[in-house]
């Protein structure tokens, strides 16, 4: 719990200098994610440099350095009755702010309450040339030069080393409920759609082996009145479930085969794909457990308008992100050049090629 | 103002081959290259800042906005993309030896998917036309920045526009799935999806916002909204306004995100009542419009809530919308602030910056005392929901010198903004208008590392050039100097008289 920022500055300093390759840890939940890189790149420890610099429950701003768990953040903020509405998975007490932009990881809410990156104001990051910048700020609006804090979101650290990330929090709901249906996948695709389009307090939309689970969140007389609308079983302890799902420790992620998530249009209907699967997002995230070919899932993704992306297990070393055409794969490796122009930072991380 | 000064015999012999080889594709219609026809392209919405350009082309397909690009890519033309031209920042005023890419032939909606709530249209409809095509859905498109009806969607993403309901439902930033556009170099790109979000670092986030400076945008796939059953508009009035700050700081610490949450204070309650006759109360220091928005019975309870801490905080009136004729008529005020502010001064600057709420009653009190020392006066309108702030200066371009303190007063504001944690620009955009005060927001390494993040993208910097971005030049100059040197200008042209402005 401390600043470490004028280390980390010389460590990238001397990195750079003598050509070494970085490899940024965090909490180290997310080794898992993106591919796998040579052993002997140098580990830049960011668990230490953590805590919250500022937290302005009115102004509904928090910033806080990148090291810093998502669990200090939720008993910070349970204080003030406000939320991360982005709902990020904790995958261990361990998980941080940090990894969590770095990787665009988002729970069950993201389609209504938004993403990591939807929430971001501003990030302070060490370039690769040892400079520690300042972007975006700690008010919620603010269009003054590029937005270089919302580009880390899913960079995977491949631009440089974030210092300090200040985020818009919100309060949280005054109720919450949610209804059970038990239908078929195109019968709960098609609810999903069709509920999402009507102006209820709907918060989340998620399909698991023959039951339809929608959480209601808001005014209470609002959560009541639309539950009683559109029926259904509630479902007790729906928070455990929720949080379940949100660190993905819900039972389809206990599997040990390879696990893939499809990012794509909510309409697609159900996908000819055998094996254990889990619809997200009212119906624009999908996940599925098994061994499948990888050209076979990206074309699948491409025909539902969307990406895919090979979330955990199988092979690792080959591309696990959905292909990027030729001149945004040219434009992506510009970009990194433009703030890393040693390729130190996480280099192979997100993509072979950057 | 007037940027450059006369052209060159050589400069007039560059337009004629370039507007002849322009219209061997493009109606000839629609290459202009004569003064007079110019002219209503020489500025965007902010008129202080006038350029005429070389030549302004309006393209009625992607291919020949890609063979103008090409072009210019291959000549060293430099291109300012144009949506509708209403910005506030001269960020679409030309270039003198540059290319006008007008987008307003691309006006079509191309999709409205009902299903998956989400509409695919051209750069050149208006932000107001995609709602008034989903509404018979029952959806609409969220940013609604007030020149909705008029702006283009173009425009909004190059310029990531907010307006009165950000809080709640965001800037266009979040309200994007996927756009299609050209480089400079004429490859046309896509980024984003049908989905929610895409592998790999967010190109769609650094696009938007990147005021034409990065791409010109061909296409937009946007996300649509279920209109709320029902929207109601709470008007009060404070005999101060840190009691109306106080207000709404405990708005949201009771949980409460309004769909809308303005302020007006003394000043421009008075001209907007004078104009709009919207009913507000004349005697208040200061006016707070809370508008809360969702299902029938969330209204309900939140309206009660919100009208109850109004009476407990001290407020000297309290009046709720009992109807959408009155709940119009109650904005009717608010969104004409401007106007009303135009006809009680022969001129008016606007600002745009954003702060903290927690500092508003300072920055206000700040402001006063430099509206004395400048003999200046100023009306404030505050998007008081996001803290973003548009201060409105009043002043007079016919009384010699008075446009030049206007925009030193204004600087002022801006800067103030930024040491109190805030920014010199929450949704207008930085353009031409407010090169000068990047240096109090960024530091010279962020500046250069703006700049190399444009070369990535337009190597040759052709895009928008001199805008969005100072030099690092002037910001050195602006450090050592503290002077209004006009960024990215030339010496000479920074001697120009300065003309006209917008009122």
């Amino acid at each position: 719990m401390a600043d470490l920022t004028a280390q980390l500055i010389e460590q990238v300093r001397a990195a750079a200098d003598s050509g070494r390759k970085l490899n940024i840890l965090g909490g180290g939940t997310k080794a898992f994610m993106g591919r796998q890189v040579e052993a002997e790149q140098e580990t830049v420890n960011l668990a230490e440099h953590a805590g919250i610099v500022s937290y302005q429950p009115v102004e509904l701003v928090l910033t806080a350095r990148a090291g810093t768990t998502l669990a200090e953040l939720k008993a910070a903020l349970d204080e003030q009755n406000q939320m991360l509405a982005f709902e990020p998975p904790c995958f261990s007490e361990a998980s941080t702010l940090g990894g969590t932009l770095a990787t665009n990881q988002s729970g069950p809410g993201r389609p209504w309450w938004g993403s990591v990156r939807d929430h971001v104001l501003g990030v302070r990051l060490i370039n690769g040339k040892a400079e520690h910048l300042r972007f975006g700020g700690q008010v919620m609006k603010n269009v003054a030069g590029y937005d270089v804090s919302r580009l880390q979101a899913g960079a995977f650290g491949g631009l440089g080393l974030m210092s300090e990330i200040s985020l818009k929090v919100l309060p949280k709901p005054a109720m919450q409920r949610t209804l059970v249906i038990e239908c078929g996948q195109t019968e709960a695709l098609k609810l999903m759609n069709q509920r999402a389009a009507e102006p209820k307090p709907i918060t989340a939309a998620t399909w698991y082996q023959g039951k339809l689970f929608m959480r209601l969140a808001g005014a209470g007389s609002a959560v009541d009145a639309a539950a009683k609308a559109w029926g259904g079983q509630e479902l007790e302890d729906a928070e455990t479930f929720w949080l379940s799902l949100a660190n993905q420790q819900h039972p389809f992620f206990e599997t040990q085969s390879p696990i893939w998530r499809f990012s794509i249009n909510s309409k697609t209907p159900e996908f000819n794909i055998s094996g254990d699967h889990l619809i997200d997002w009212g119906g624009a995230q999908r996940w599925y457990a098994g061994d499948y070919d990888w050209d076979q899932m990206v074309s699948i993704a491409k025909h539902a308008g969307g990406q895919i992306s090979l979330y955990r297990g199988g092979n690792r070393t080959a591309e696990v992100l959905h292909p990027q055409a030729e001149p945004i794969q040219k434009l992506q490796q510009r970009l990194k050049a433009s703030f890393d122009p040693s390729g130190i930072f996480n280099p192979g991380r997100a993509y072979s090629w950057l | 103002m007037q940027i450059s000064t006369a052209r060159t015999a050589e400069q007039f012999a560059r337009r004629q081959s370039l507007a002849e080889r322009f219209a061997e594709f493009i109606d000839p219609h629609y290459v202009i290259s004569d003064e007079e026809t110019l002219k209503p392209y020489e500025c965007d919405g902010l008129s202080a800042y006038c350029e005429e350009a070389l030549i302004v082309v309006l393209p009625e397909t992607v291919e020949q906005a890609q063979r103008v690009l090409q072009i210019c890519h291959a000549e060293g033309v430099p291109v300012v993309a144009r949506g509708a031209g209403t910005g506030l920042c001269a960020g679409a005023m030309p270039h003198s030896e540059g290319v006008v890419l007008s987008m307003a032939k691309f006006n079509k909606i191309l999709e409205i998917d009902t299903q998956c709530r989400a509409a695919r249209v051209q750069p050149g409809v208006r932000n107001l036309a995609i709602s008034e095509a989903a509404a018979p859905m029952g959806l609409y498109y969220g940013p609604d920045p007030s020149s909705q009806i008029a702006c283009s969607i173009g425009g909004n993403v190059a310029e990531n526009s907010g307006g009165v309901h950000c809080l709640k439902y965001g800037l266009t930033v979040h309200n994007l799935l996927s756009v299609q556009f050209l480089t400079m170099e004429g490859e046309l790109l896509t980024i984003g999806s049908e989905g929610l979000d895409s592998c790999g670092m967010d190109l769609m986030a650094l696009f938007t916002g990147s005021e034409g400076l990065l791409g010109v945008v061909t296409e937009v796939r946007v996300k649509l909204l279920p209109r709320p059953e029902r929207a109601q508009v709470v008007v009060a009035g404070f005999d101060s306004v840190t009691k109306a700050g106080d207000a709404v700081g405990e708005i949201i610490a009771q949980g409460i995100i309004p769909g809308g949450l303005e302020m007006m204070d003394g000043f421009a309650i008075q001209a907007a009542e004078d104009f709009a006759k919207a009913g507000y109360p004349l005697d208040a220091q200061a006016l707070l419009l809370c508008e809360v928005d969702g299902t029938n019975e969330e209204v309900d309870e939140h309206i009660a809530a919100v009208e109850a801490l109004f009476h407990r905080l001290g407020a000297t009136s309290v009046r709720t919308s009992q109807s959408e004729e009155e709940r119009a008529r109650l904005w009717a005020g608010r969104k004409s602030a401007f106007p009303a502010v135009g006809r009680i001064s022969p001129d008016y600057y606007c600002m745009d910056g954003t702060i903290p709420r927690g500092q508003l009653s300072h920055v206000l009190l700040e402001m006063q005392k430099m509206s004395e020392h400048y003999g200046l006066r100023v009306a404030n309108v505050f998007h008081a929901g996001d803290g973003n702030l548009h201060p409105l200066i009043l002043f007079d371009a016919n009384i010699p010198g008075e446009l030049e303190r206007t925009e030193e007063f204004g600087g002022k504001i801006l800067e103030l903004c930024v040491e109190v944690g805030g920014c010199i620009t929450g949704e207008h955009g930085v353009g031409y208008e407010k090169l000068r005060q990047m240096p109090a927001q960024f530091s010279d390494a962020e500046i250069v590392q703006f700049h190399a993040l444009k070369r990535a993208f337009d190597r040759k910097e052709l895009l928008n050039p001199g805008k969005g971005i100072p030099t690092l030049r002037s910001c050195q100059e602006y450090r050592s100097l503290d002077m209004n040197i006009t960024p990215n200008a030339t010496v000479e042209s920074q001697q120009d008289s300065k003309g006209a402005t917008h009122g």
